[in-house]
């Protein structure tokens, strides 16, 4: 019997060799593959309008946070009831909310609290669902068994409920305490997705020639994994972070805004979104205002990380 | 059948248990005053806290103590008494009375889903890259990333107040009608993923095999799109619309406070406000528990809807 | 450009409107992104009514797409027929509307794929499947559609037919989900039944009963086949004629016991050199040098020169005619009748 699609595929293995039939040295062959990726990836992005138009507003989002002094020169703290409600004027351009506090002035220094937290629950999530997904899909066996079992049931966990739990047991209402209190909360139950992703990756790599080559050559599991293991990791890492971001923004809103998140003194948009809402006959400006700049500003991550994934893996489009 | 059924059971006894486990963790141990702690910053009357003491356990101590604590609680919380709230309502009757309005409010959001949703998807599968796939990808990466908070107060403030197209609130007795867009405003995110998941589902069963040999089988086209494609496509929307009624009973704290709804999400809304302890702790137990049933029956209406699942 | 030797294509040399199904001169090319590939490049071919024809070929050889051409179930886009005729009882399929193609499938000719386990619908019974046409298109109720569907299942032998009726595709075997699909083809009795590697994903000792099963079948029922398949060893006791393709031309065209005993083209000489022998021991087995061409940029002159031992400036510089060699056999080699002399020695 005879099958000469195999013969075909074992000449066609033979030509991939190469014309001098040297496999070449394993770490060029894996960085060669990461850097084509990426360089097809960037081609990509270069096209994508929505990659450009979000990369500006985080930009603006993230310089407003760093300089908020450049936006407004008003202090958000600044506050007289003689105001409450006034309307727009060459100084507050968006007018004052109920309290008297310039409207437009607080939501540029919100996002200050927002981009904080959105950015340590995105690393810090990060590390949990490196160390998680690296030990799960390199050890397999049993770490894996127990690590994934660990990750379907948190994320059987209901976000909200959970974090209202939580958050409920911190009594401090220290500015510092709470940013921490939530971004703890975040990370803790946010990781599940981004350690699936690594875990995946991770297996991918582990069973790349250039890591049985290390090993071979005598490489211990730390170095392995650190060196050969976590670069490949690392990119669909950030794209499913860079998405998450967006929504642990969101999710920080939420709970500002049930009054379980972060409380004033701190200016979150959650809150100002809360107050301008319950006011909205009066004056809707204090309501829209922020309610705008916490739409965008998730709206931009999404987007940003949503462009990165689509570039990284066009199959998903 | 049975096996599947049975194992995904026991997993939920385990998850019932280890949810709860936390909730009741969180809540009780640790240090401090674990009656201070239900009840926040409010100050706790004689007559409470020789209430809570019971209800409780406090006065047992240690690990033991708290165990015994623990499974009392769980005794009681399958036996439905979910103790008083510090108001000194039942809660039990709390949400009996806010079940139903919770109930209605899930199955429009869900109702809203599907018939958007899925219909929206499935055009958008079968003519993919065209003009309505692309607006349709762009509009629900818009609703995907305007959260709650954001579009249930800014539908209440434009369609409610200022077009006055709905009424802006629900009140004690809310009709279909008054109920209407805060359901809108709840099934839009259910609406958007599962207008993303139909698309992709179908899309990609428009390129399987079986099509090809329906089409082979001389089969008209209508006929392959409405019985084989889609039978395939919509396990996974269902799954997802499943999970998904879930969560709109669970999860619909912000609109039901935005819209003065009085369901069990309102309910929890003002408990967190008033810093009503007990009464938070009795929904949340409640709500894992609906969540938790919610996903068991989505895995066996799974497995009705695959016959590859049903006979694992 | 011609040549003084060659001679006329076995088209025009058998008589005109006398064949079941006959292809004449196709032409099919994907159109994607990165380029045009010529995927079927002059394909011409006949069946007559109860005859079975081999079609062999490596994968990419266009051996399927031709198949599906006929079928009319090629996905366009990509796929886009260039020119050429698909008669099937002396008319142009190719110039019928969609609904009278439709009419065709399954009814005049119907075809079964290689992977049975993703070819069938897994979410709805075998039954079901088989019964489908039979509601659909005859108009049958649902029961009497069920005893037709067990009838049909009984005479591809799926053992306790009855019972097994409302089983779904992945509770059955490879073989005998085969059997599955070969019931639901032949569901309408259809003329003409195509095979595209009926047997390529099953165990060598199933794939023989499900080619025997369809040898049985076609006496049976009288049906004419086109086997479409890669593998020479599965062709010899079935086929009546073999077309060998190779980059979407018919390169050799022969009885089986001619080509057998002497192919007269080198791909096919090499083909039947890499069959391992049981009669000769311990020698190396041949295998053709060099990979399939890529449809994108196909070789200039003949398609197969540079894998070819026989290889000439002649064959780099012109294309080669269908050269006949008497007894209806053809061959597209420039040099034919030295391959012929070299096998049959």
């Amino acid at each position: 019997m005879s099958d000469f699609e195999t013969v075909a595929a074992s000449e066609n293995q033979a030509a991939r060799r190469g014309p001098s039939g040297e496999p070449g040295t394993p770490n060029q062959v894996g960085q060669q593959k990461v850097r084509s990726l990426a360089g097809d990836a960037w081609r990509d992005l270069r096209r994508n309008p929505i990659f450009w138009l979000s990369l500006l507003l985080v930009t603006i989002i993230s310089l407003m946070a760093i300089v908020p002094g450049l936006f407004t020169p008003n202090d958000p703290q600044d506050c007289l009831l003689s105001r409450q409600n006034a309307g727009p004027s060459g100084s507050a351009i968006f007018g004052y909310d109920f309290q008297g506090c310039d409207t437009f002035s607080r939501a540029v220094y919100g996002s200050r609290a927002s981009l904080l937290v959105g950015a340590l629950s995105a690393l810090l999530t990060g590390v949990i669902a490196l160390v998680i997904g690296l030990l799960s899909g390199y050890f397999g066996r049993w770490v894996d068994a127990v690590l994934s079992r660990l990750i379907d049931i948190v994320l059987g966990i209901p976000l909200l409920l959970a974090a209202i739990v939580l958050l409920k047991r911190v009594g401090s209402d220290n500015s510092n305490a709470r940013i921490f209190a939530v971004v703890f909360v975040l990370a803790i139950l946010g990781w599940t997705t981004a350690a699936r992703v690594v875990r995946s990756s991770v297996i991918t790599a582990k069973e790349q020639d250039y890591v049985a080559a290390a090993r071979m050559l005598g490489a211990g599991h730390g170095r392995i994994m650190l060196r050969h293991i976590l670069p490949n990791s690392l990119a669909p890492a950030i794209v499913v972070l860079t998405i998450a971001l967006g929504s642990f923004i969101a999710a920080e809103a939420t709970l500002s805004f049930l009054g379980i998140g972060l409380k004033a003194p701190t200016i979150s948009w959650g809150q100002d979104i809360d107050t301008g809402r319950i006011h909205m006959r009066e004056s809707a400006t204090p309501l829209l205002v922020p309610s705008t700049f916490l739409a965008l500003t998730v709206l931009a991550f999404i987007m940003l990380g949503d462009a990165i994934r689509d570039a990284f893996d066009p199959k998903l489009r | 059948m049975f096996r599947y059924i049975l194992r995904r059971l026991l997993q939920m006894v385990l998850a019932f248990l280890g949810t709860t486990l936390i909730v009741y963790a969180l809540m009780f141990a640790g240090q401090g005053d674990p009656i201070q702690a239900l009840a926040g910053e409010r100050p706790v009357t004689e007559a409470q806290r020789a209430y809570l003491t019971e209800k409780y356990h406090l006065d047992a101590t240690g690990i033991g103590g708290f165990f015994y604590r623990y499974f009392d609680y769980v005794r009681s919380l399958l036996q439905g008494d979910l103790g008083q709230s510090l108001t000194g309502r039942q809660i039990g009757d709390i949400l009996q009375q806010a079940w139903p309005v919770t109930v209605k409010l899930a199955l429009i959001a869900l109702a809203v889903a599907v018939i958007f949703g899925v219909t929206a998807g499935v055009i958008a599968g079968i003519r993919r890259a065209g003009i309505f796939d692309n607006s349709t990808l762009v509009l629900t990466l818009l609703v995907l990333g305007i959260p709650t908070i954001v579009l249930a107060p800014l539908a209440q403030y434009f369609l409610g107040v200022k077009w006055q197209l709905f009424p802006p609130t629900a009140g004690a007795e809310p009709n279909f009608y008054a109920l209407l867009l805060p359901g809108i405003v709840l099934g839009s995110l259910s609406l958007a993923t599962a207008l993303r998941l139909t698309r992709t589902s179908v899309a990609e069963n428009l390129r399987a095999d079986y099509v090809r040999t329906a089409r082979s089988k001389g089969l008209v086209k209508r006929r392959i799109v409405s019985v084989h494609v889609l039978r395939n496509s919509l396990i996974p929307v269902v799954t997802f619309l499943g999970v998904e009624l879930g969560n709109l009973m669970s999860g619909a704290i912000i609109t039901e406070g935005v819209f003065n709804i009085p369901g069990v999400g309102f309910n929890l809304f003002r408990g967190i406000r008033t810093e009503d302890g007990p009464l938070v702790v009795g929904i949340v137990s409640v709500l894992v528990v609906v969540y938790l049933v919610s996903n068991l029956l989505v895995d066996v209406l799974y497995a009705v809807l695959d016959p590859r699942i049903r006979y694992e | 450009m011609t040549d003084a030797v060659i001679q006329p294509t076995p088209a025009s040399a058998t008589p005109e409107g006398g064949h079941l199904l006959e292809v004449r001169d196709l032409h099919v090319e994907f159109r994607t992104h990165e380029g045009v590939a010529k995927v079927i490049n002059g394909v011409s071919y006949h069946l007559d009514a109860g005859e079975t024809l081999a079609v062999l070929g490596e994968s990419g050889s266009g051996k399927s797409v031709t198949a599906q051409a006929i079928m009319g179930i090629l996905d366009s886009p990509p796929a886009h027929i260039r020119s050429g005729q698909i008669l099937y009882q002396g008319r142009d399929l190719l110039t019928q509307s969609e609904e009278q193609r439709r009419q065709v499938r399954g009814k005049e000719i119907a075809m079964i794929f290689q992977d049975a386990l993703s070819a069938l619908n897994p979410v709805f019974p075998v039954g079901w499947q088989i019964g489908e046409t039979l509601r659909t298109r005859e108009g049958m109720s649902r029961a009497d559609a069920r005893r037709r569907a067990i009838e049909l299942m009984d005479l591809v032998k799926i053992p306790a037919a009855e019972r097994r009726i409302g089983d779904y595709p992945h509770q059955f075997s490879g073989g005998m989900r085969q059997r599955v699909m070969i019931a639901m083809a032949l569901a309408l009795n259809p003329k003409v039944l195509i095979a595209d590697e009926p047997t390529t994903a099953l165990d060598v000792t199933v794939q023989a009963q499900i080619m025997d099963l369809l040898a049985d079948l076609r006496q049976e029922l009288g049906m004419a086949m086109i086997l479409i398949t890669h593998d020479l060893g599965v062709v010899a006791g079935v086929a009546d004629r073999i077309a060998v393709m190779y980059a979407g031309r018919i390169v050799e065209h022969a009885d089986v016991r001619s080509l057998y005993r002497a192919p007269a083209h080198p791909y096919t000489k090499g083909l039947l050199e890499s069959i391992p022998r049981l009669d000769v021991k311990g020698q190396e087995l041949a295998t053709i040098k060099g990979l399939p061409p890529n449809l994108m940029r196909i070789p200039s002159g003949c398609p197969f020169h540079p894998r070819c031992p026989y290889v000439q400036q002649v064959c780099v510089d012109v294309v080669p005619h269908s050269l006949v060699l008497g007894d209806g056999r053809t061959s597209e080699c420039h040099f034919a009748q030295e391959v012929l002399d070299d096998s049959a020695r």
